[in-house]
């Protein structure tokens, strides 16, 4: 990974708060500025990014280890080139076996960004990327809910003491008005990225790409990338 | 099986293990690496002793390298049943998958006893370092 320039983990203590799509936009976005940017989908008990991006048919090339395949122009990578669409349930043991196979083996060509699609949570992969993985950043999505911030506080105090860089959060599916999770983000001294709101109109783009960068979601998000 | 630069790479990895713990042994030269290969993975054996004939060093220039294979044993979590795993059970495409990445033998295979995937590999998973025989650099 010594040839990529910066790796950035998109993550969260809670699951279905929209890291798939963040990170996949984040990808993209960063992709339409001209970036060389990786995705490497971690989920590996439930990937979901190959939805979102609509990736089929593609295999990695072999080459001195594996050379993870373009998709949308991104160097994109996943367990499903292996799992296909099969369930792959895997123990903490073999989630850490995993990850450090797919590092081992993935050839990433010189990158400017390779973004990352965690699993939710502090558990095995945010353990593993923090203790493999030099310099790795992490973004932090929650939604307004206080459920969804409660593990994502979680996650800051254990970044904070690890003393990872915390790029800062973005504030997922706003519905109404709120100040709770930028109040509480300002308390904590983390940056808050931005909100983006519930789109109703992300779920009919999912799986196409084009219609995917057409979505308020997706302007949303370059929104806030541009601020980055 | 296409996977011949996998397991170049994996030789890569023997030799630079085997390498940095000479340095940090102090031998100054490697006369013997044994390695073991799990058939969880399934290696070609063949492959992987050429690329390590290809990329031996100096320090291991007359070292004899010793591949030993160890079975894939899996053990079900759910009903305690233990089993060889059989590589010709399995299609070309799931083989190459498993080879790359083991763990995803989760996904295609389960336990003879009970059908459950929560099995753990009791042995035979990985390209192990096992052991270097060499003379020390002070003796």
């Amino acid at each position: 990974m010594e040839k990529i320039g910066k790796i950035i983990a998109v993550s969260s203590g809670k699951g279905g708060v929209g890291k798939s799509v963040v990170a996949s936009a984040l990808a993209l976005g960063l992709r339409d500025r001209g970036h060389r940017v990786g995705l490497l989908d971690l989920d590996f008990t439930s990937p979901a990014s190959h939805v979102i991006l609509g990736v089929e048919g593609l295999y990695p090339e072999e080459e001195y280890g594996i050379i993870s395949p373009l998709a949308h122009g991104l160097r994109y990578m996943s367990i499903t080139y292996y799992s296909l669409d099969k369930p792959t349930p895997l123990r903490g043991s073999d989630v850490s076996d995993a990850i450090i196979e797919i590092l081992a083996i993935t050839r990433w060509e010189e990158l400017d960004y390779l973004i990352i699609d965690m699993p939710p949570g502090i558990g095995d992969a945010t353990l593993d990327m923090i203790r493999l993985v030099e310099g790795i950043q992490f973004l932090l999505v929650t939604t307004p809910s206080k459920v969804a911030y409660e593990t994502v506080r979680k996650q800051i105090g254990l970044l904070r003491r690890l003393e990872i860089t915390i790029i800062g959060v973005l504030e997922n599916m706003v519905m109404k008005p709120s100040n709770y999770v930028r109040e509480q983000l300002a308390m904590n001294k983390v940056c808050h990225l931005g909100e983006v709101g519930f789109d109703p109109g992300l779920e009919d783009a999912l799986g196409n790409v084009v219609k995917f960068t057409e979505t308020d979601f997706y302007s949303n998000v370059d929104g806030i990338i541009a601020r980055l | 099986m296409t996977a011949d630069m996998h397991e170049l790479a994996l030789a890569e990895g023997v030799i630079q293990t085997a390498a940095k713990i000479a340095e940090e042994q102090s031998i100054s030269e490697i006369t013997e690496v044994i390695i073991q290969v799990g058939e969880l993975q399934q290696v070609d054996h063949e492959v992987l002793r050429f690329a390590l004939e290809r990329l031996r060093t100096p320090t291991m220039r007359n070292a004899r390298f010793t591949i030993e294979s160890i079975p894939g044993r899996l053990k079900c979590r759910i009903c305690g049943e233990e089993w060889n795993f059989n590589p010709e059970s399995l299609s070309e495409e799931t083989s190459e998958a498993i080879h790359f990445v083991p763990e995803v033998a989760h996904a295609y295979i389960s336990c003879p006893g009970c059908g459950s995937p929560d099995f753990h590999v009791l042995e035979g998973r990985g390209v192990l370092l096992a052991s270097i025989r060499g003379v020390k650099r002070d003796e």
